[in-house]
């Protein structure tokens, strides 16, 4: 019955975005979509929903003993409720536009925000039946799946600054409140940890905010993103940046991602891929005009190009499926913000499809991880040994997923390809050398994993795959999109792409990668599916010998055991490479925090104190 | 122009396996001159591999022989992308893609050498991947391009401006061409701590497969060394193909020279030599431009 009305309600959601968005996008001039010039009503709604957030954290703050995320709520609310109350806000603007961006973000919430919904129907009952031990508060969760959808349109669709701010305290609030679903300590600990940095993100915004309303005269995010470059825009700017930075966990606010894999599987999956993370982005690829040759824009690139490079060294060095995907999200979005912060065109191109890529690819890795976790009780990468032989269905997709993060020609490789060029065309050479680098350490831990899962064992039988139908609803047209997408992209940069290039700066730019380059990488995409199918028909290797794995000695049967030479049997087991005492978490992952907290305070005191000072 | 292409892509197809398989015999001759031997005749390597071939194959299961074709097709695949003049960044991935390939061939048998081979060689990658694609963003801060067909034409040949991207490449070339210190996948000296490395599970015409795709790495590699001294000057093809002779030599000498490293040792030593040969060459070209 639940499943149900998700489906149905779902796929009607999924339906009238996909209407809007492709509305938008054939009508050639999206100036018209523009709602709600006078909107007083939903003002004051607003400001009530502003105040019941707040409220509710301070409840939940007051329940476990977090006194310090209060003071960060009314820090950030407080003065805004100050501001619309005395009537200090700029009135009369429009508060809603979908714009091409816009309706690409449609496109990524309505389908993969709603698979990832429909999937949770099935897997929560699931979770259930082997975490007895969590309160099934799960009708509860799916609600918080869908207010988490309804405000990432809400703040898609919405110029007004106070909006945006608005939704984006309830995307805050509401991972809040699905990362502490299992209300263990943990969980708890975790929870809060990712509210007081979006919190302290959203206190950014709002100073933001309430400068752009009343020292500049702005309310809208189009008039920020115009505006001529100035300092005192900058201002507003770097407040932002700094917002989107927490939101989309970039060091040194990453560890509130790396917490929030305590929640059951969905929510990570729609915090990683279509929601949460890609709010932050989404803001810096708004800005991304505004920040071109900028102080504000060189931290941005600095930042994201070392998280880049740190998460994926990081990635190296854990074992935890989920883990590994939390890494390698932050790691994909430092690169996301690095091509947003250098504010060409050619970034801009590489962060969009960077943002499309990265929602279908990471989110059936998620799902599949998660269904992997119910078959076999385990989501560590080294209990996945010989996984092609254990659950061949849920391994053949996961390793399209994987392929689709890292490897020529799949769709990240494509877009991180496009950011190379725009780095080397704005001569960041810094830039140049964290992804050349970064790309080394990425290649390593995608690749060992596919090797785990692609480890054949000698007697070794399938387990049951008692993944639920509702589930490959979700899980096989996110795996179809990998493929088409593969074949799509240089459709999807002439239609979705462009435009938004041609509304934030009003140029249009020759394909960043065109011509013969897209007609061998379709030859290389078609080979790679053609080759398994043919190998089908061919029967290559069909007729050869089999034998055992040499182990040096006398194997003793199943590639698993070996006769030793005293006559006794041993196990034998190979683990993957993790050089803990190298890049280890207890190495990096503090130096790495302290060293980016440093840039950030840099970019705050110089880019905001220098225009006040002046 | 697409016929020309096709006409050099396949003049690659057909004479690279002669040419690596040649230069494969010439290493082993130069090596066992330094050690005073006589060494084996140079076309030893094709009796070799026509001997592998004609060998029974037994194959540990039925997906290694799948993951070997697709790392020979795609090797040859990224080898004729650079002679028909396409994009160096794509030859790059393609490469990477290909080397994954052989990797999964070695994980898919469980083997524990050949595991240990696969995660050594996934290692050394790791080590070669960020120089690789420095050079492709080296030429084109000296020439403008990434199409070699493009670079070949330009009047001042790339190792003038950017002879540290050079030195940093024969320096991962001695992990591309599998030679000591940094040969620690697997060796063409057999017996040793490894056995044979991320090959040991594979025999007949499988390994037989795998030595002629790494002919035809070899030759692309060394076409990427030649392809720093081409210019628009008939002349300088001359040039480019002492230097891949000297090139080629060089690596032979440190091969014998060398004792095999441990893998930190390795990575930390590459990836030093690409940032200050490779770094330091870019952020000079950036200061220029």
């Amino acid at each position: 019955m639940r499943s149900a009305v998700i489906m149905i309600g779902g796929f009607t959601i999924m339906a009238v975005a996909i209407y809007v968005a492709v509305n938008v996008l054939m009508s050639g001039d999206t100036s018209q979509f523009m709602y709600l010039e006078e909107a007083h009503a939903a003002d004051t709604v607003i400001i009530c929903g502003e105040v019941f957030l707040m409220c509710l954290v301070c409840f939940l703050s007051i329940k476990y003993k977090k006194y310090y995320a209060i003071l960060i709520s009314m820090a950030g609310t407080l003065p805004v409720l100050w501001m619309d109350l005395t009537g200090k806000a700029v009135e009369g603007n429009t508060h809603f536009r979908i714009d091409t961006f816009a309706a690409v973000m449609y496109l990524i919430v309505g389908i993969v925000g709603i698979l990832i919904c429909i999937y949770a129907s099935g897997y929560m009952k699931d979770y259930h039946h082997h975490h007895t031990d969590v309160v099934d508060r799960s009708n509860y969760f799916l609600a918080l799946m869908f207010v988490f959808l309804g405000a990432m349109f809400g703040l898609i669709s919405s110029d007004s600054l106070s909006w945006i701010y608005f939704f984006w305290e309830i995307t805050s609030v509401c991972s809040f409140l699905m990362i502490g679903y299992t209300r263990t300590q943990e969980a708890i600990d975790n929870s809060f940890r990712a509210l007081w940095m979006n919190l302290l993100g959203g206190c950014g915004f709002a100073a933001g905010l309430m400068y752009s309303n009343m020292a500049l005269g702005i309310s809208n995010l189009s008039q920020v993103t115009s505006a001529e470059a100035s300092k005192v825009i900058m201002i507003p700017v770097t407040l932002f940046a700094f917002a989107a930075l927490t939101k989309s966990a970039q060091f040194p606010f990453s560890r509130w991602l790396l917490g929030a894999m305590v929640a059951p599987t969905p929510s990570s999956a729609l915090l990683h891929s279509a929601t949460m993370v890609k709010i932050g982005v989404y803001m810096l690829i708004r800005l991304s005009p505004v920040m071109e040759g900028t102080l504000t824009g060189v931290m941005i690139t600095v930042i994201g190009g070392f998280t880049f490079f740190a998460a994926s060294l990081l990635a190296i060095t854990v074992s935890d499926g989920k883990k590994v995907l939390a890494y390698s999200t932050i790691s994909n979005l430092g690169l996301i913000t690095a091509c947003a912060g250098t504010g060409t065109t050619e970034g801009v191109w590489a962060a969009v499809m960077l943002v499309l890529f990265h929602a279908v690819s990471k989110s059936l890795l998620f799902q599949t991880v998660g269904d992997i976790e119910n078959c076999m009780h385990s989501r560590d990468i080294e209990d996945m040994h010989g996984l092609i032989i254990k659950l061949p269905r849920l391994a053949f997709i996961m390793i399209i997923g994987i392929c689709g993060m890292f490897m020529a020609p799949f769709g990240m490789l494509v877009s991180k390809w496009a950011a190379l060029k725009s780095f080397v065309d704005s001569g960041s050479v810094w830039l140049v050398l964290f992804l050349v680098f970064g790309s080394g350490s990425t290649l390593f831990y995608w690749a060992k994993w596919l090797g785990k899962i692609c480890t054949v064992i000698h007697q070794s039988f399938e387990l049951e795959d008692i993944t639920p139908k509702s589930e490959m609803v979700s899980i096989f047209p996110l795996t179809a999109m990998i493929v088409v997408m593969c074949f799509a992209f240089p459709w999807m940069s002439g239609h979705m792409v462009q435009p938004i290039l041609n509304e934030a700066f009003h140029t249009n730019i020759p394909d960043v990668i065109g011509g013969s380059d897209v007609v061998i990488m379709m030859i290389m995409v078609t080979m790679i599916f053609m080759i398994p199918i043919g190998a089908r028909f061919l029967s290559i290797g069909k007729n050869s010998k089999m034998t055992m794995s040499y182990v040096a000695g006398v194997n003793a049967g199943d590639d698993r055991h070996y006769i030793d030479s005293f006559g006794k049997e041993r196990a034998l087991y190979m683990s993957n490479w993790y050089m803990e005492d190298f890049f280890g978490e207890k190495k990096l992952l503090w130096p790495c925090i302290w060293i980016a907290t440093v840039l950030v305070l840099v970019m705050l005191i110089v880019v905001v104190g220098g225009a006040l000072h002046v | 122009m697409y016929k020309w292409m096709i006409i050099k892509a396949l003049l690659y197809i057909l004479l690279a396996p002669v040419i690596g398989g040649l230069m494969s015999g010439l290493d082993r001759v130069f090596s066992a001159r330094m050690q005073g031997r006589q060494g084996p005749p140079v076309v030893q390597p094709f009796f070799d591999v026509n001997k592998l071939l004609h060998k029974q194959t037994t194959v540990v299961n039925s997906i290694q022989v799948l993951f070997v074709t697709v790392y020979l097709i795609f090797t040859i695949f990224t080898g004729a992308l650079f002679f028909a003049g396409g994009d160096m960044l794509l030859v790059f991935f393609a490469l990477s893609m290909s080397e994954v390939m052989l990797v999964l061939a070695a994980f898919s048998t469980n083997g524990p050498y050949s595991i240990m081979g696969a995660q050594r060689e996934l290692l050394q990658m790791m080590c070669y991947e960020p120089m690789t694609l420095l050079v492709a963003i080296g030429f084109y801060y000296a020439n403008g391009s990434f199409m070699v067909d493009e670079l070949i034409t330009k009047p001042v040949p790339a190792i003038v401006q950017i002879p540290g991207f050079f030195i940093g490449f024969v320096f991962i070339l001695i992990i591309k061409l599998r030679k000591s210190p940094f040969d620690l996948s697997t060796s063409h000296h057999m017996h040793q701590e490894m056995v044979k490395g991320l090959t040991t599970d594979l025999s007949g015409s499988n390994l037989a497969l795998v030595e002629i795709a790494e002919w035809y790495d070899t030759v692309l590699m060394l076409g990427i060394v030649g392809l720093f001294f081409i210019n628009n000057n008939p002349i300088s093809r001359l040039w480019a193909i002492i230097a891949i002779a000297v090139v080629f030599f060089l690596e032979t000498l440190i091969d014998n020279l060398f004792p095999r490293v441990k893998y930190k040792t390795m990575l930390i030593v590459t990836w030093s030599v690409i940032l200050v040969f490779a770094g330091t060459n870019l952020l000079i070209l950036n200061v220029l431009k």
